[in-house]
């Protein structure tokens, strides 16, 4: 159940850390990536050796000013850093650097679409505002191994971008549905890849609950470091369900940091507010007050994709898709944009279009690629159009025999099956395969006649003619017999219509 | 005369070099001889790697052969603070802390020197990580002022210092937070220039406060320090703070005749020692003499220097030494249970005691509650000292000040007093708040210890603080000036 018991409202603020796509560190010039020996990616400002300094990524920025344009956010003429002092084994410093007082991103929103009544229905759309989003650095790891313990300094120095969101969320769904929605912004941006399965997303989890149409925010717990949207999901649940219970038995909520045992599915104490770290944040010295020209903001603007929602919507009342199908279809910008390829070589049936892609095409390569669901996570494997034979222009002209009669439905599914394995032009495997449809008028109307006369359908006839509709298909079946299976079956509907009208 | 080459200028070594009646090796070999008659003594160097030295000045003298001099300082030594990375070597700061660290990579400095085929001569002392201004605070050993064995060379960069009035080096670089390289230099009758904050990558330079440090060079002559800082200043972009080569502070300015110097209002009653006031006095009168216009600025902020410098300073040095934890390098502690009690115990232990008040004090300036009223007030100071400064260098081009109030002490005379000890940089701190060039010049003595002027102007006018410089020590005796050991 992700609702709270009515008379109580929560309120949920998030903030998203996400590993940018960058090739280099944040402040260092060392490459990053997943699957490294322990410290193999590291160099001397890695690893704060002494006499090292800070260079700030150009791309890191770059990503995040993106990420801002991309949300509508206001990109501030300056921004700089902070360091925020602690000691943790993890941090090679003992401080991070961090944006506190001049982020890189301030304001904009993310629109969220909440789940529908099924499948087929479009759900409820709603703005979700966002604070501020600030540039980082991440920090190693640290993990223990019998009587010591070993840290791995290849995740320090990954830029982080931190997404602050105003206490905007009012359930775990709406929760869920931002998360979904900000992966695919930053997907679809190039901003960030967002594989929670490699760490590339994690998230802090602020929840409180007051009673409904009460304006003042209750006391909130931070959850740390969540690093699947389920267990986002799960902590909402949970630690509404226990503030509900502790405020219902009379007692207060404590403004604590919190844990998440996702194999447990609960919840514990990190530390409560009197352990809070000072963290004597002060303005790094090292990186001077950076300048982000309009130049640069208007280049980036370029770069910005069409927003996920705006694009469902254009599909749906322009190029009158079903909902089911454009929600699919806006999932993934590649597969978004290969959609529009093929509607582009044949503009008049956007829909037949939109059905064999969203269906067949997906999942025959999701099938080939072994993947459980296609889309299943469009951020952590988006379905690879690359490896695809089929392009675009040729779905379009299988679409388009279709549209044209040449071949029916059914056979078009078999051809789409061929073009899937070979890469083979539609027409060429229609004719290969003598798959041509039978439209020649004279010719049917000739066998249409010839089956009429048939004793045999004599008592099909007459039900048809004394109402029974459906009477009319076992005249279908000889004639399908006598052309091989290849006459076009509207033709034969509307002949047979004809001659026994 | 091999055995006076260690009294000669780096531009005399360099003509020589460059005549062919020298070779670096020759140099070096003779200076390795003094090293190791001296050294114990005065206590300049903390590492010297004789056979690196050697090879260095071998390739050299073959580039020089084969007609690849790079310029010059090529086959020149220049002795290096211990706080400068140069890879392959020892990286102490003076403490026990990186007592075993060898720097796995060169400073910007470091690479510079190579490039101008300057040979990188062994390790100088200091105080603990650039804290103090007497070289007592080295975990390592002792240096001792050259002009007189019982007194201190002043610091942090004593070694630098002592090293070029001992005869051991003809350049040295040293590191400037609040007076570093100009308060030994007083003390110990060489130049030392604190460059422009930003003209010398800092890439390398062990941070002790980041907006306030820089590397600079020190030498015998004016000469040879503007010699020396030439080959440094370059263009860096591993340090955002540094903004490259300035042909404005590079180029030999003007007539230094026509150099108007302010005298700072009250500057001269501050505590200052007869005849330190006497020997500057004396610089004064010669300026006028030789035609500079002199006049009395107001600069009514400069008491707020020391207690400003000393919030902003130990506020940084509280974060910038963090990283000594003895996770990654450095000292670790045996002790260790967990983690963060490994940490806790190897940083009590790497640790002396001014680098712990420092650490201490700069943590509080910085904890909630009390920024406000320390940290962020100090840096509102520091703006103003700016600001005061810099309009009063509209109407002058040179402040000129004492170096030092007073001459060198007695080794252990203030060691139990740090109060009266950062009273040392009162003169010279407020150049590095307000990231102004700021020269030592030797300019007589009180009895038999050296004494020094000091010359402040605005952003890149190093030109003109040379050329001031100059026109002194041309009437005067004390340049090359070393003491009898």
């Amino acid at each position: 159940m992700s609702t709270p018991p009515s008379d109580w409202e929560v309120v949920i603020g998030l903030e998203v850390h996400v590993q940018l796509h960058t090739r280099a560190k944040v402040f260092a010039s060392s490459p990053w990536g997943f699957g490294k020996e322990p410290n193999e990616q590291v160099d001397p400002v890695v690893l704060g050796l002494p006499g090292t300094l800070p260079v700030v990524n150009r791309e890191a920025v770059e990503k995040s000013i993106l990420f801002g344009l991309v949300v509508g956010a206001s990109v501030p003429e300056h921004c700089s850093w902070d360091r925020k002092n602690y000691f943790y084994p993890d941090n090679p410093k003992n401080y991070q650097l961090t944006q506190k007082d001049f982020p890189v991103v301030v304001g904009g929103q993310v629109e969220i679409e909440l789940p529908g009544a099924s499948r087929n229905v479009m759900g409820e759309h709603k703005f979700i505002r966002i604070h501020h989003a600030h540039l980082e650095e991440d920090v190693g790891k640290l993990s223990h191994a019998g009587s010591g313990s070993l840290v791995d300094y290849n995740r320090a120095g990954v830029p982080l971008l931190e997404i602050v969101t105003e206490p905007d969320l009012r359930s775990s769904a709406e929760a869920e549905a931002f998360l979904r929605s900000l992966v695919a912004m930053l997907t679809q941006a190039g901003v960030a890849d967002c594989d929670m399965e490699k760490g590339q997303l994690r998230c802090d989890c602020n929840v409180s609950i007051r009673r409904r149409g009460v304006e003042k925010l209750g006391t909130r717990t931070e959850t740390k470091n969540l690093n699947s949207i389920s267990s986002v999901r799960d902590t909402v649940i949970y630690e509404t369900a226990r503030q509900v219970r502790e405020l219902e038995a009379g007692r207060s909520i404590t403004q604590e940091t919190r844990g998440w045992n996702a194999e447990l599915g609960r919840g514990y104490v990190l530390r409560d507010k009197e352990d809070a770290h000072d963290y004597r944040y002060f303005p790094d010295p090292d990186i001077p007050t950076l300048k982000i020209s309009r130049e640069t903001v208007a280049r980036l603007g370029k770069l910005v994709p069409e927003n996920l929602y705006d694009r469902q919507r254009r599909y749906v009342d322009k190029l009158g898709l079903p909902y089911t199908a454009a929600s699919v279809l806006v999932n993934a910008r590649a597969l978004a944009e290969w959609f529009e390829l093929a509607v582009a070589a044949h503009p008049t049936n956007p829909s037949g279009i939109a059905n064999l892609v969203a269906n067949d095409l997906l999942r025959d390569l999701a099938a080939s690629a072994g993947n459980a669901g296609p889309l299943a996570d469009s951020a952590a494997a988006p379905v690879s159009l690359s490896s695809c034979l089929i392009k675009p222009a040729q779905l379009a002209g299988l679409v388009k025999l279709t549209d044209d009669g040449v071949i029916s439905k059914q056979q078009a599914k078999e051809v789409f099956t061929e073009m899937f394995k070979s890469g083979q032009d539609a027409a060429a495997i229609v004719d290969a395969k003598g798959l041509r449809q039978n439209s020649d008028t004279g010719e049917l109307e000739k066998i249409v006649q010839e089956v009429i006369a048939d004793p045999a359908v004599a008592k099909s006839i007459a039900e048809y003619r004394a109402g029974n509709e459906k009477a009319i298909n076992a005249l279908k079946g000889p004639i399908m017999k006598r052309t091989q299976g290849k006459a076009n079956p509207v033709l034969i509907d509307q002949l047979l219509r004809k001659f026994l009208a | 005369m091999a055995d006076a080459l260690h009294t000669l200028s780096a531009a005399e070594l360099g003509r020589r070099l460059a005549a062919g009646t020298l070779t670096s090796r020759a140099l070096c070999e003779a200076l390795i001889t003094r090293y190791k008659a001296l050294n114990e003594t005065v206590g300049a160097f903390t590492h010297l790697d004789q056979a690196d030295v050697l090879a260095q000045a071998d390739a050299s003298d073959a580039r020089r052969k084969a007609g690849q001099g790079r310029g010059p300082l090529e086959g020149i030594p220049v002795a290096i603070k211990d706080n400068i990375a140069v890879k392959g070597q020892p990286l102490t700061c003076s403490s026990k802390m990186l007592a075993s660290l060898v720097s796995p990579y060169d400073s910007h400095v470091a690479e510079r020197l190579c490039a101008v085929g300057a040979i990188l001569y062994g390790r100088l002392n200091m105080d603990e990580f650039a804290m103090g201004s007497s070289t007592e605070n080295s975990a390592l050993r002792k240096t001792f002022n050259p002009w007189d064995l019982a007194r201190i060379p002043g610091g942090s960069s004593g070694g630098s210092a002592a090293a070029l009035a001992a005869g051991l080096v003809p350049l040295s670089l040293g590191s400037d937070t609040g007076g570093s390289i100009r308060q030994p230099a007083s003390h110990c009758g060489v130049v030392g220039l604190k460059p422009t904050y930003g003209l010398i990558s800092r890439f390398g330079l062990v941070a002790f406060a980041s907006s306030l440090d820089q590397i600079g060079p020190m030498a015998r002559s004016i000469e040879d320090c503007e010699l020396l800082l030439n080959a440094l200043a370059s263009a860096d972009a591993r340090d955002m703070t540094c903004f490259g080569p300035s042909d404005r502070a590079l180029t030999p300015s003007g007539d230094a005749k026509k150099l108007r110097i302010g005298i700072p209002k009250g500057f001269l009653g501050k505590g200052v020692a007869a005849e330190v006031a006497a020997a500057v006095n004396a610089a004064v009168e010669f300026y006028r003499a030789q035609g500079c216009a002199i006049s009395e600025v107001e600069l009514p902020s400069a008491d707020l220097a020391v207690p400003t410098y000393y919030v902003v300073a130990t506020a940084e040095a509280s974060s910038n030494l963090g990283r000594y934890d003895g996770v990654r390098y450095g000292h670790r502690s045996t002790s260790a249970g967990t983690p963060v009690e490994m940490m806790t115990a190897s940083r009590s232990e790497g640790f002396g005691p001014e680098v712990k008040r420092r650490i201490l004090l700069g943590t509080f300036v910085l904890s909630a509650g009390y920024a406000d009223a320390y940290y962020v007030r100090a840096l509102r100071a520091r703006a103003k000292i700016r600001s005061e400064y810099l309009a009063a260098l509209a109407g002058v081009d040179v402040l000129l000040t004492p170096t030092v109030p007073t001459p060198a002490f007695k080794v252990g005379e203030k060691a139990s007093d740090p109060l009266q000890l950062y009273l040392e940089d009162i003169f010279t701190i407020p150049a590095n708040l307000a990231g102004l060039p700021a020269l030592s010049v030797p300019c007589g003595k009180s009895g038999h210890l050296p004494v020094g002027f000091h010359l402040v102007g605005a952003p890149l006018s190093e030109a003109k603080l040379l050329a001031a410089g100059r026109l002194f020590e041309a009437a005067h005796g004390f340049a090359h000036q070393q003491a009898a050991l």
